[in-house]
């Protein structure tokens, strides 16, 4: 896989050279053809971490909720079924729920003035990864053995101490990866992304402006793409992986220095 | 009991399979099958007349939309018996190609302009209102230059929202095509291409995806295919023509567009026809084959079956089967000169049809 990117991507390369990763420039017009990267790459990196951000609360309350206070209870493995369904929707039908219900909700609510647009696309990203961080860190969390919690105990810890000098430092590996494998997936998501960012090909000139993903640009464009521009897709492909790989080593990196 | 229902139930359904596969094998060794692929525009009028041909002929036709560029690499790479594409081919394109290819006009579509603006229902675009509005300079209905060529309209305070294709598309290719030639401007910062470097709007994917952006948002502006925004009854424009006309899109005023002189090799362009009542913004779409049919191991048979096909599709009857599922059919001349093509057509120099 890496070899057919590498060998796609190479006209692209020594056409534009490095600037092809720092150029926002991106006009497939016969005849002026120049392609960069930057916007896409801008696009997916920001939606990806305010995706994170923004799932961030909403997963780990979660965790703890499942892992922690209600552990082994009926309330517990209902919501974290519904929770684990979540993961099971496929990405249009988030992005069909986007572009029906989040958007208007962003229109009414004065973001941005189509509703369009980095944040929502973020919205929606941070919905979808909230299972893939909630039952790795639930897990976790659940799994931190009780003769610690029950030592903390009795030295007189409350239940909120105990959480945070106790389950949170044991079960901190953990709770990273599932934040690390989430990231990754936001990163790749292609479907839901595309229907609700606007999909313009320009670095977003703010928060709630429309933009591109990597993956949406791929999407989109290769069906009618050859020669130059073909390529210059390949290697925002190529691009997309080694980001992943990244994002993958330094949490890595993470999990190692925790432990 | 219910074991014995079940082994029943098995080998009668085997024995079934068996029938139906064999029958389908005899057939197969009777007559040909064809493979083509490429364009997605005219896709819903190639699935109806192909399998009306081949339930007249038994020759099995299949079709995949994978859109024109991909039609013309998979001619290119000689996977298919034909391609499809709604824009012709360069003459640099022509010379990449591994032999000479012909292209024949099936039919004609057209680009249509959509708004969603509540209360507004007889919108009359000039050209240089498109020009002005596609290059982000008129941002909002209220815009005194709109008032001046609608007259007759209230225009709300509301933001106009360009929506353009995000894929690559033949659409997009007709429609720039047009914006080139009635603007400069446009044609010097833009140009005409399957995907743009848009100066304002937001994208969105396919017909449907358009369609579906506008009528979701107020104030909303963008193209179609006429294909898909006549079957879904889509609010359109009236577009200034090259005689200064202002045409709504029908059957009829995209099949004017056509009515002017054509190229022996059918290769042209017709956005911004000079008939008066033609709408500007319509365009051929084309199938295309090698003029030599002997490559490979290719058969006469396969041969004179693509071209049969072929010729069946620019008949009368084929033609007539276009305004049902909302395209144009092709003006006489057309019919001429792309039967004229076909003649053309050699298998080891020798026409394969008499």
């Amino acid at each position: 896989m890496v070899f057919s990117l590498v060998g796609g991507a190479i006209p692209s390369f020594k056409a534009f050279g490095l600037k092809f990763i720092v150029s926002g420039d991106w006009d497939p017009t016969e005849g002026r053809e120049v392609y960069g990267a930057l916007p896409f790459i801008a696009g997916t990196l920001l939606t990806s971490f305010a995706a994170l951000l923004i799932s961030l609360p909403l997963s780990f309350s979660t965790s703890l909720f499942l892992g922690e206070y209600y552990k082994g209870t009926r309330v517990a493995r209902i919501l974290g079924m519904l929770v684990d369904l979540l993961a099971g929707i496929p990405s249009i039908v988030y992005g069909l729920w986007g572009f029906y219900v989040l958007r208007p909700l962003m229109i009414d609510l004065g973001f941005g003035g189509q509703g369009f647009g980095i944040f929502t696309a973020s919205l929606i990203l941070a919905i979808m990864i909230i299972p893939y961080a909630t039952s790795l860190s639930n897990e976790i969390i659940a799994m931190v053995p009780n003769d610690l919690k029950e030592a903390a105990y009795s030295l007189g810890a409350t239940r909120l101490e105990v959480i945070q000098t106790v389950t949170i430092p044991t079960a901190r590996s953990g709770i990273v990866a599932g934040y690390i494998l989430s990231f990754g997936r936001a990163l790749g998501e292609t479907m839901a992304v595309t229907m609700l960012i606007g999909n313009t090909n320009r670095v977003p000139d703010s928060f709630f402006g429309t933009g591109n993903t990597m993956a949406s640009v791929i999407a989109n464009q290769f069906g009618e793409a050859d020669g130059l521009k073909l390529s210059s897709l390949i290697a925002i492909g190529l691009l997309l992986f080694l980001i992943t790989g990244i994002v993958n080593g330094v949490g890595k990196l993470i999990i190692k220095k925790m432990t | 009991m219910r074991i014995i229902l079940s082994l029943v139930l098995a080998v009668a359904l085997f024995s079934a399979c068996q029938n139906s596969s064999q029958k389908a094998g005899s057939t197969e060794s009777a007559s040909a099958s064809l493979t083509a692929a490429g364009a997605t525009f005219p896709l819903p009028f190639y699935n109806m007349i192909f399998k009306q041909y081949t339930d007249e002929t038994k020759v099995q036709v299949t079709y995949g939309g994978i859109g024109s560029g991909g039609g013309v690499r998979s001619l290119g790479d000689r996977v298919v018996d034909f391609g499809a594409t709604d824009g012709f081919l360069s003459d640099d394109k022509l010379a990449e190609m591994p032999g000479e290819v012909v292209h024949i006009p099936t039919c004609l579509g057209a680009v249509v302009i959509a708004y969603n603006l509540p209360g507004v229902d007889d919108l009359k675009l000039s050209n240089e209102l498109l020009e002005k509005i596609f290059m982000g300079e008129v941002t909002n209905w209220n815009d005194p230059l709109l008032k001046a060529n609608n007259p007759d309209i209230e225009f709300p305070d509301v933001a106009i929202t360009v929506v353009h294709r995000s894929d690559g598309s033949g659409t997009t290719e007709i429609f720039s095509d047009f914006m080139s030639k009635i603007s400069q401007k446009w044609a010097d910062q833009v140009g005409s291409g399957k995907s743009l470097n848009w100066p304002t709007g937001m994208g969105a994917k396919g017909n449907p995806g358009v369609a579906g952006t506008i009528s979701q948002t107020s104030g909303a502006l963008g193209y179609i295919g006429s294909e898909f925004a006549f079957a879904q009854r889509i609010q359109t424009a009236k577009v200034e023509n090259s005689s200064g006309a202002y045409v709504l899109p029908t059957i009829e005023s995209i099949s004017a567009a056509a009515q002017g002189d054509i190229p022996d090799d059918t290769r042209i362009m017709l956005t911004n026809s000079s008939d008066p009542a033609s709408y500007p913004i319509s365009g051929f779409t084309w199938l295309i084959l090698y003029k030599e049919q002997a490559y490979g191991s290719r058969t006469l048979e396969q041969a004179q079956a693509t071209v049969n096909l072929l010729d069946w599709v620019v008949s009368e009857k084929a033609q007539a089967e276009a305004e049902k599922v909302h395209y144009a059919p092709l003006p006489d001349l057309a019919v001429e000169k792309a039967k004229a093509i076909l003649r053309g057509i050699t298998y080891n120099g020798e026409a394969i049809l008499k």
